[in-house]
């Protein structure tokens, strides 16, 4: 039997970013599918650049961003960033927070954002936490509270630029598991990482980006096995950053 | 250095006293300028707000004139408030001149570009780090700014305080609207002025005593509550 041709997440067409007399993004065309993705590349790559384009947040110079529909209707993308901005309130009104300020949520009464808000901490493992303020908590801590925000608006595709940067093995663990569980509950995620570990487990389809290109795009298993691209190789073997 | 124990034992004394008219004075000095530092937050942290997230032709104008406006000279304050305000001007017909309003509206006027302009800093601040966290979740430019109101609201007591502390320290303005009359719109630093100027110099310094201590006990409460709030809340 003829394997299916897996499903179209969003294409990516002629994307370029340019800003002082550099180009962030320098042309980056691709179709993802709706598999788990790692973007991968050295530091300044254009890889949060390329994040934020996806979500809209930043304007292309040049190119666009077409996502494939959900069931008939644009994608709802949620973003969580490298580093959490938590606001100053407590963890469980950071995720009302969202889910308040969310056009897809606006039938949901008060009484049922706090509920999803306490069944989204559960998830991440932080029910215990509700009530402390966001922003006194560990940095691990913090970054599982943004998960939950994100994971809690129901988005169809979770864009997460470094979650993992900067956190121990231990938070970095909890990360992960919470990350593997989003995308077993059927978001399509699209990770950023320098971490290769976390790329090679969770990853089925790597994206190399090399000074605002695309160099590579390949399963995980030729990527990290098989690389095509110099610049791909040149990373691995740890000669580029 | 004796003149400063001097002062300080005549402080205690008046305020030991039991006179009722030094009360007053302080009350109404009190007064005064809660009520202008309570018109001036919610009218300056909301222009304040508004110049942080707001993108507008002009901006940076407004910006600079608002620095500017903080160092208004008070006694150019109480002039055109007493013009505006003198029977033959614009609002003449309020009735308001040598009353305790006409004070308010000097020192909201002198306070809120304080407020204004110290607010719009605080709260562009909080923006850099909030506004891609914010755009991703949705939230409009005017949710936004009421959002950054409230996170910055422990830097923001700060920045009324100061407004207080000039409000209250003021004797310009007040002295030209007010008129500085007894038992009607005198408060403690036309108080101050009026005894230095007649030579009672030790009743000045006693007032001043108080004066100092009145502002010192608010600063600290508002300290003692923010301290308590940011390690709460972080
Ligand atoms: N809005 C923007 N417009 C133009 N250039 C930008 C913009 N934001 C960042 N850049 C530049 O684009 C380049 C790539 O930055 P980016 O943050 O995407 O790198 P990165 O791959 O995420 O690196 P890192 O691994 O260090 O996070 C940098 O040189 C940066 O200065
Ligand atoms: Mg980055």
């Amino acid at each position: 039997m003829a394997e299916r041709a897996p499903e179209e997440l969003v294409r990516l067409d002629g994307l370029v970013v340019a800003g002082r007399g550099h180009r962030a993004l320098d042309g980056v065309s691709a179709t993802l599918p709706r598999r788990r993705i790692a973007i991968l590349g050295p530091n300044g790559a254009g890889k949060s650049v390329l994040l934020r384009v996806m979500h809209g947040l930043l304007a292309p110079t040049a190119g666009r961003v077409a996502w494939h529909a959900v069931a008939g209707r644009a994608p709802r993308i949620a973003m969580v960033f490298q580093r959490p901005v938590l606001l100053r309130r407590s963890v469980e009104d950071n995720v009302v927070y969202g889910l308040a300020s969310s056009a897809a949520h606006r039938g949901l009464s008060a009484a049922q954002r706090r509920a999803r808000a306490v069944a989204a901490l559960e998830r991440v493992g932080l029910a215990h936490l509700a009530s402390r303020s966001g922003r006194v908590l560990s940095g691990g801590e913090q970054q599982r509270v943004a998960l939950a925000r994100a994971w809690a608006l129901e988005p169809d595709v979770l864009l997460l630029d470094e979650p993992t940067a900067s956190l121990d093995p231990g938070a970095t663990r909890a990360i992960e598991a919470v990350i593997h569980e989003i995308a077993a509950s059927g978001v399509a995620v699209v990770l950023v990482t320098h971490h290769r570990g976390l790329a090679r487990r969770f990853a089925e389809q790597v994206v190399f980006l090399h000074e605002g290109r695309i160099a590579e795009q390949a399963t995980v298993t030729d990527f990290f096995a098989r690389p095509r691209s110099a610049a791909a190789h040149a990373y691995l073997e740890g000669d580029l950053a | 250095m004796s003149w400063i124990a001097d002062s300080l034992a005549g402080a205690f004394a008046l305020a030991a006293s039991g006179d009722l008219r030094l009360y007053a004075i302080v009350a109404l000095s009190l007064e005064v300028s809660l009520a202008a530092v309570a018109i001036a937050a919610l009218v300056g942290c909301l222009i304040g707000a508004a110049v942080a997230v707001g993108r507008f032709p002009g901006r940076r104008l407004v910006i600079v004139v608002l620095n500017a406006a903080m160092g208004l000279p008070p006694v150019v304050i109480g002039l055109v408030v007493y013009l505006l305000l003198s029977r033959a001007g614009p609002l003449g017909a309020l009735g308001i001149l040598f009353t305790p309003a006409a004070m308010v509206v000097a020192q909201v006027l002198l306070i809120t570009p304080i407020i204004a302009a110290l607010s719009r800093q605080v709260i562009e601040d909080a923006w850099r780090e909030y506004e891609e966290q914010l755009r991703s979740l949705g939230v409009s430019t005017v949710a936004a700014a009421r959002t950054l109101i409230w996170d910055t609201r422990y830097s923001l007591v700060t920045v009324l305080l100061a407004g207080l502390g000039r409000a209250m320290a003021e004797v310009g303005a007040v002295m030209i609207v007010g008129g500085n009359i007894d038992g009607v719109t005198r408060v403690m630093t036309t108080a101050i002025a009026l005894e230095t100027s007649k030579g009672d110099l030790p009743l000045a310094l006693a007032l001043g005593v108080i004066l100092l201590a009145v502002v010192l006990s608010l600063n600290g409460i508002a300290y003692a509550v923010r301290e308590w709030s940011v390690r709460r809340h972080g």
